[in-house]
């Protein structure tokens, strides 16, 4: 149960690697935390943030094989994570950036990304949804991306996922209004983590600890969507508002 | 159109419900239980996430939500029935404290027990055993419960007392309704003559003052509390004390009708309050003019009773000036010997700048054998802090370790925020009522987010 200081006890992490959600959980107040999930494809970046939170004593680490693009096994993940008891947040953290040449030149690396950021959104978000709204309490936190605001020439396969996920988390927000379960959108910029590694940065780039206190904050205030970093909203607005053939012309 | 209904879909009568603190929201459905075959049947049907009967939510933290689960609302069950011969009432679970005085103070007749506000159910009074100004002398409401009926966690309609069936009865009595469901209970009454208590009343220059005038002169009072401005660092207060007056007291037009009680709600506040209303510019002016419009010494001051019981209920929903953020009170009991904690905690909250409108403390006689019942003898200070505060969980968090170590604990009904090891080791019996509780719920029927949140 979430306390009246906004403390959580139960969180699941899906895409437990991610490094933007160990920063979070590493930003989250702990002193009632009693139980983190950890759901991820095995792999050394898993065993990492595991190692992670153990060394900032993190209680309750527990590890989940999840794989977002087998939607098959997805009943039976969400199920364990929220028989083990209440799951306060839960972190909708895994994606593919992808390289959108590649992408262009072989379709199947493109279906690749769409499977795992909108396919295996769109199962294990839902899922997690009916659980939560079971529950009567708890916000699921989807992280989107700005390049979902609006598609950009250099990573429009990527932008597509992330536009239809957060339509998706949009309206799952609003189908869940008043059932004491929430969605928090979280749209972040260009973030310093090893899916960016090598990319250049763009203005306005930030660390997952930057973002993790965005979404900590933004959970105790029970807002509904965030940019990361907040003034991003204010740009993102105005680029919406760029006329086609001038955006295409933009060096973005 | 689709056939298939959504799981996502609300349900009928689903709420968004949260304690007085107006804290950490969950969402129930909410069902008006009409007769006890209709409690049993909501018992025998239970989901997974369970049962919970909810008063008028007057406990501060989550003790009367559940998220998920079915929560019943008794205001159905509203039998008031008076047994002059035996000095006791019989009332519905659902039945509230001010309706039992509106029926029962013209017969001339007073409840054992009233806590701070008159808005709670005689089911929440003993499922959080109250207490009230007269605790050093009274003990707890639930102590003067000759019986009460219960539906059990198989359904079973129960009838409990403390003489025949002692260990269900104090499982039940502060065991925050996780033992089953109260359908009403028999309940001892003070005989009184006038609705009026007689206030001696105090000034008291710091903490020091108004502990040496408790401890020495509380004894001859059957109800005492002590107000402490939480802004003025001495700890300056206001020290009430008083008994029932006897009708020979009142004079003109009071005379006529001594035993007169129809308290009016004056107020209410405002639909919406500004954020921030509750700051310390107006917690400083409020505890200034609260300690000032005390004398500085009164004896024998006719009071109503409303007015010396329950000042707040004046103003309705007065806990929405505390804004969305709400607010916690944080409510500890200590042992005499570790008085100093009174004014360490005061200090510790003036610290973070958590200021506070009302500040209580009291003293407890003996405690009874609830094993989850609060009170036990010594000292007990009630603080009101917003919970929006930063650094107030890591201040509470100290203050928690001190308490434990002092052989105190913290009071159920107003917590929204003490961790599952504080609760276990501050409440020693814990594991005994457990099992007590689970020979009358073997299921699990019957949880809260209380519960959930502490491992009760």
């Amino acid at each position: 149960m979430m306390d009246a200081l906004g403390e959580p006890q139960g969180v699941l992490v899906l895409g437990g690697s991610s490094e933007i959600a160990i920063a979070t959980v590493l930003a989250l107040p702990r002193g009632r935390l009693r139980r983190v999930v950890l759901a991820g494809r095995p792999s050394p970046a898993l065993d990492e943030a595991v190692a992670t939170l153990n060394k900032a004593m993190i209680p309750g680490v527990e590890v989940m094989d999840f794989d977002a693009s087998d939607t098959s096994q997805h009943a039976d993940v969400v199920d364990r994570a929220f028989d083990g008891g209440d799951i306060d947040v839960a972190l909708l953290a895994f994606g593919l950036l992808g390289d959108q040449a590649a992408a262009e030149a072989d379709p199947d690396a493109a279906v690749e990304v769409a499977t795992v950021n909108y396919t295996g959104a769109v199962s294990v978000g839902l899922r997690v949804a009916a659980r939560l709204r079971q529950q009567g309490h708890g916000t699921l936190v989807v992280l989107s991306s700005v390049a979902g605001d609006r598609a950009r020439r250099s990573n429009f396969v990527y932008g597509s996922t992330k536009a239809g996920l957060d339509a998706f988390a949009q309206g799952l927000g609003d189908a869940l209004h008043g059932t004491g379960a929430r969605v928090l959108i979280v749209r972040p910029g260009f973030v310093r983590t090893k899916m960016t590694t090598g990319l250049d940065e763009a203005p306005m780039t930030i660390d997952p600890q930057d973002v993790a206190k965005i979404i900590v904050t933004a959970l105790r205030k029970g807002k509904e969507t965030v940019y990361a970093p907040g003034p991003l909203r204010f740009v993102m607005a105005g680029l919406k508002s760029v006329p086609r053939p001038l955006f295409r012309k933009l060096p973005l | 159109m689709s056939t298939m209904t959504s799981p996502l879909e609300r349900l009928p009568g689903e709420r968004t419900l949260t304690g007085w603190g107006r804290t950490a929201p969950s969402t129930a459905v909410v069902r008006a239980a009409m007769s006890v075959d209709d409690i049993r049947a909501s018992i025998t049907s239970a989901g997974g996430r369970g049962i919970l009967a909810r008063g008028l939510g007057r406990s501060y933290g989550d003790a009367a939500q559940s998220g998920g689960a079915t929560v019943l609302d008794l205001s159905a069950m509203d039998r008031i029935e008076l047994d002059v011969a035996a000095g006791t009432a019989t009332v519905g679970a659902g039945v509230s404290l001010d309706a039992v005085m509106r029926a029962l103070i013209p017969h001339g007749w007073f409840v054992p027990v009233t806590p701070g506000t008159r808005m709670v159910t005689v089911g929440g009074a003993i499922a959080a055993d109250v207490h009230g100004k007269n605790h050093h002398r009274d003990g707890t409401f639930g102590s003067h419960v000759q019986s009460m009926t219960l539906v059990d966690g198989r359904g079973e309609v129960r009838v409990l007392d403390q003489v025949s069936t002692p260990t269900e009865f104090w499982a039940t009595v502060g065991g925050m309704g996780l033992t089953g469901v109260i359908t009403e209970a028999t309940f001892d009454l003070i005989p009184i003559t006038s609705s009026r208590i007689s206030v001696d009343t105090v000034r008291t220059r710091d903490l020091d003052h108004v502990m040496d005038l408790m401890l020495s002169g509380d004894d001859a009072y059957r109800y005492s509390v002590a107000w402490v401005d939480s802004v003025h660092p001495s700890g300056r207060g206001v020290l009430t004390r008083g008994d029932h007056a006897g009708a020979e007291r009142l004079t003109g037009a009071a005379a006529q009708d001594p035993l007169a009680f129809d308290p009016k709600v004056l107020a209410s506040a405002p639909p919406l309050i500004p954020n921030g209303l509750v700051n310390p510019l107006t917690m400083r002016a409020f505890n200034e003019a609260w300690f000032r419009k005390a004398p500085k010494q009164r004896d024998g001051e006719l009071q109503h009773i409303a007015e010396f019981f329950h000042p707040l209920d004046i103003v309705q929903d007065w806990n929405r000036a505390y804004g969305p953020q709400g607010f916690l009170q944080y409510q500890f009991a200590v042992p005499d010997a570790a008085g100093q904690l009174v004014g360490e905690a005061l200090a510790a909250l003036r610290g973070v700048g958590a200021l506070s409108a009302l500040t209580v403390l009291k003293r407890f006689g003996a405690a009874n054998p609830g094993p989850l019942s609060f009170p036990q003898p010594g000292w007990t200070l009630a603080v009101d802090v917003p919970a929006g505060v930063d650094g107030l969980g890591p201040v509470l968090d100290r203050l928690d370790e001190q308490v434990l170590a002092a052989g105190g604990r913290l009071y159920l009904a107003k917590d929204s925020r003490m961790s599952p090891a504080m609760m276990a080791a501050s409440y020693p019996r814990l594991a005994e009522w457990q099992r007590q509780r689970d020979a009358m719920d073997p299921d699990g029927v019957f949880t809260s987010d209380l519960a959930r949140r502490l491992s009760l």
